[in-house]
C-alpha cells in the first residue's frame, strides 16, 4: 500500500482554513494538519470526529466523588469516629456538610488528572518521545497540511493546493 | 425604525395578556388589601380577599388548633416575647397572618427587580470589558433592565408602607419603635444596638440612594448606546465604557448594602459577611437566564436575525456556571454557620430547615443538580426548548430562594405557595413583561454602531 504524502506549506491560519474546506471539497484526504496553536474551528472543517474527552472528564468526576464519600465515610464514621464540630452524631448524613468540600475537590482532582492522562495516552505523548511533526517551522510560525497521494493525482493535487495558497509543496514517503 | 414599528406589534400581541393578568391581579390585591384592613378587629381571617376563604379556612382553623404545640422557632426574631403565653402567641401568629399576602408581594416584587438589577449588573460587565460577543444582545439588556425603574419605586413604595406609623403590617420586625425604648417590656438590647442603622428614615434614604445609583446609570449608559447608533465616531462608546466602570464599583457597595436592608434586616438578630455576593449570585443568574428567554422569544420572532446559537450557548454557560457559583455561596455560607453552631446565627438555618424544609432543600435541587445535569451537555446548551426548560426551572427555583430568605423571619411557619403568592407573581411578571417589551420597541434591536457589532455578528464557536 502507498503512503505517500503530499505536504503543503501554509504561513497563515486564515489561508489555511480555506485550503483545508476546499481540499474536502474535492475529495481528498487530508491526514493530519500540523500548526503551532490550536486553530479554531479546524476540527470541524477537517470533520473530525467529536472528542469524547467531555464523556470521560464526566465519569472520572463521578469516580472521583465515589471515592470521596467512601473514603470520608471509613475514615470518619466507620473507622476512627470523630466528634465533628461539636455534634458527636457519628452519622454520615448528619457530618455531610463538613465532606462536601473533599467530595467536590476530589471530583475536580479526578476528573482533571485523570483526563490529562487519558488525553496523553490517546495523543500517544509521553516523556521522551521523538516529534511527529514532518517540519519544525509548524512549532513557530508555519502550518503543514499532508493530504495522502492515490495513485496519478499527484500533479492534479499539487495545483490544487498552491491554488489555495500553498508556500511550498514536498511530496514524501510516509514513514509511519 | 421598520423594526421598531414591527416590535410594537408584537408588543401589542403579548401585552392583552399580561395587562389582563395585571388588571385581574391588582383586583385581587385590591381586595386582599381591603379585606385585611378591615378584619384587623376580627383577627383569625386576616388575611384572607373573598376568592379564598373557603380554601383557607380550612387551613386557617387548623393552625388554630396547632398552635399549642407550636414550634418555639417561631418566635426566634421577636426577642422571646411571643410565646411565653397563648395570648401573647395568638397575636404573634396574627401577625405572622397578616404579615402573609405583604411580603408575597414583597418576595414578588423584589424577585423582579432583581432580574432587572441583575441584567444591568451583567450589561456593565460587558461594557466594561469590551467584549466582543455580546453587542447584539445590547438592546436585549437594555429592554429588560428598563424595568429598574418601576422596580425600585415599587420597592419603595412598598417599604414606605411597611412604616410601622402605618400600622399596616409587622415586615420589618425592627421598625416597632418599643424594641428601641428601653423603657418598653419588650425592648431589645441587639436592635438597639443596631439603631445607627436600622432606623426608619435612614433606611428609606439608602433605599433611595441604592435606586437612584441604578437607575442613573441605566438611564445614561442607555442614552449614550442610542446616540452612538447615529454617531460618527465612537466618544459615546468609550464613555460608556467609563460609565460602566464607574457603576460597578458602586453597584458592588450598594447591591451588598441593599441585601442587607431590604432582606438580612428582616432577621435582624441574625447576620451573615456573605449575603450580599450570595443575593448578587442569585439576581445574576436569574438576569442572564431572562436575558436567554427574551433572546430565544424574539429570536423565534424573526427579530433578532444576527443573534446565533453561539450567542445563546455562551448565554447559557453562564447560566451552567453561576448556578454552580450560586451554590458555592449557598453552601459556604451554609457550612460556616452550620460548622460553628453558635446560637445567634444557625436558628436562621434551623428555622429553614425545620419549617421551610421542603423548599429550602427543593431550591439545591431546582438552582444546582437540575442545571448542572442538563446543561452540563455542549449540544444542549445550544438547543431552545433545553434552555427553556432549564430557565424556567432556575428562576423559579430562584424566586423559591428569596421566599425563602423572606418568608420565615416574617410569617414563620405559616407559609404556604397560595394566592397572594401566585397573584404577586403574576402581577409583578405582568408588570414586567410591559415594562420590558414596551422598552424593546423604543429602539431598532441593534446597536448598529457599536464598533464591536460586526465581531459579535460573526461570533461562532
Amino acid at each position: 500500500m502507498s503512503s505517500k504524502v503530499i505536504q503543503a506549506m501554509y504561513t497563515d491560519d486564515d489561508v489555511l482554513m480555506s485550503a483545508v474546506k476546499k481540499v474536502r471539497q474535492e475529495n481528498h484526504h487530508i491526514e493530519e494538519v500540523y500548526t503551532p496553536f490550536p486553530v479554531h474551528g479546524l476540527d470541524k472543517a477537517m470533520g473530525l470526529a467529536p472528542t469524547r474527552l467531555a464523556i470521560t472528564a464526566f465519569m472520572y468526576g463521578c469516580v472521583g466523588l465515589a471515592v470521596a464519600t467512601t473514603m470520608m465515610y471509613y475514615i470518619m464514621i466507620v473507622d476512627w469516629p470523630q466528634n465533628i464540630g461539636g455534634k458527636p452524631s457519628f452519622s454520615f448524613i448528619e457530618n455531610m456538610p463538613a465532606f462536601v468540600p473533599i467530595m467536590f475537590e476530589m471530583t475536580v482532582f479526578f476528573a482533571a488528572h485523570l483526563m490529562v492522562i487519558t488525553f496523553y495516552m490517546r495523543s500517544k505523548l509521553w516523556p521522551f518521545k521523538e516529534a511527529e511533526n514532518p517540519d519544525p517551522r509548524t512549532t513557530d510560525d508555519h502550518f503543514l497540511m499532508e493530504v495522502a497521494v492515490h495513485g496519478g493525482n499527484e500533479e492534479e493535487l499539487t495545483a490544487l493546493l498552491l491554488a489555495t495558497g500553498a508556500t511550498e509543496i514536498k511530496v514524501t514517503d510516509k514513514k509511519h | 425604525m421598520i423594526l421598531g414599528g414591527i416590535l410594537v406589534g408584537v408588543s401589542f400581541a403579548t401585552t392583552p395578556g399580561s395587562v389582563e393578568e395585571m388588571k385581574a391581579h391588582e383586583a385581587a390585591h385590591g381586595h386582599g388589601g381591603h379585606g385585611e384592613e378591615a378584619s384587623h378587629d376580627d383577627g383569625k381571617t386576616a388575611h384572607h380577599d373573598d376568592h379564598k376563604t373557603d380554601a383557607h379556612a380550612t387551613n386557617d382553623h387548623h393552625g388554630e388548633t396547632s398552635h399549642d404545640d407550636a414550634h418555639a422557632s417561631e418566635g426566634h426574631h421577636d426577642a422571646g416575647a411571643g410565646h411565653h403565653n397563648s395570648a401573647k402567641h395568638d397575636e404573634h401568629k396574627l401577625t405572622q397572618l397578616q404579615n402573609k399576602p405583604w411580603a408575597a408581594i414583597y418576595i414578588a416584587a423584589f424577585f423582579f427587580m432583581m432580574i432587572s438589577l441583575g441584567v444591568l449588573a451583567f450589561y456593565a460587565i460587558q461594557r466594561a470589558a469590551q467584549a466582543g460577543w455580546s453587542p447584539v444582545l445590547f438592546r436585549v439588556m437594555e429592554g429588560i433592565t428598563a424595568y429598574i425603574i418601576p422596580g425600585t419605586i415599587s420597592i419603595i413604595i412598598l417599604l414606605v408602607l411597611c412604616m410601622p406609623s402605618l400600622h399596616l403590617n409587622h415586615l420589618f420586625h425592627w421598625m416597632d419603635p418599643k424594641l428601641v425604648d428601653p423603657d418598653s417590656e419588650i425592648f431589645d438590647t441587639l436592635t438597639y444596638g443596631k439603631k445607627a442603622w436600622l432606623n426608619v428614615p435612614w433606611f428609606l434614604i439608602r433605599a433611595v440612594i441604592y435606586s437612584a445609583i441604578w437607575v442613573a446609570y441605566r438611564q445614561l449608559s442607555r442614552k449614550f448606546s442610542l446616540r452612538q447608533d447615529d454617531a460618527d465616531d465612537n466618544s459615546n462608546f468609550k464613555k460608556n465604557f467609563r460609565l460602566a466602570a464607574i457603576f460597578l464599583v458602586l453597584f458592588l457597595i450598594s447591591e451588598s448594602m441593599m441585601s442587607w436592608d431590604w432582606i438580612m434586616s428582616f432577621d435582624h438578630h441574625w447576620f451573615s459577611t456573605l449575603f450580599g455576593w450570595y443575593v448578587f449570585a442569585s439576581m445574576f443568574v436569574s438576569g442572564i437566564t431572562v436575558i436567554a428567554l427574551v433572546t430565544i422569544y424574539l429570536k423565534s420572532k424573526g427579530l433578532l436575525p444576527y443573534v446565533n446559537d453561539s450567542h445563546l450557548h455562551d448565554l447559557a454557560k453562564f447560566m451552567f456556571g453561576v448556578s454552580i457559583f450560586w451554590t458555592y455561596l449557598w453552601f459556604s455560607q451554609f457550612m460556616l454557620i452550620w460548622y460553628s453552631n453558635i446560637p445567634e446565627e444557625v436558628t436562621y438555618f434551623v428555622t429553614r430547615i425545620e419549617d421551610y424544609n421542603l423548599p429550602f432543600f427543593g431550591m439545591i435541587a431546582l438552582n444546582l443538580i437540575f442545571p448542572l445535569l442538563i446543561l452540563m451537555n455542549s449540544d444542549f446548551k445550544r438547543l431552545n426548548w433545553i434552555i427553556v426548560i432549564a430557565g424556567t426551572v432556575i428562576l423559579f427555583g430562584h424566586y423559591i430562594d428569596v421566599f425563602n430568605m423572606v418568608m420565615p423571619a416574617t410569617v414563620g411557619p405559616n407559609w404556604s405557595l397560595g394566592m397572594p403568592e401566585i397573584g404577586g407573581i403574576l402581577f409583578f411578571l405582568g408588570l414586567f413583561i410591559f415594562v420590558v417589551f414596551t422598552a424593546l420597541t423604543k429602539a431598532p434591536l441593534l446597536a448598529k454602531r457599536n464598533p464591536f457589532i460586526e465581531e459579535s455578528k460573526q461570533f461562532h464557536y
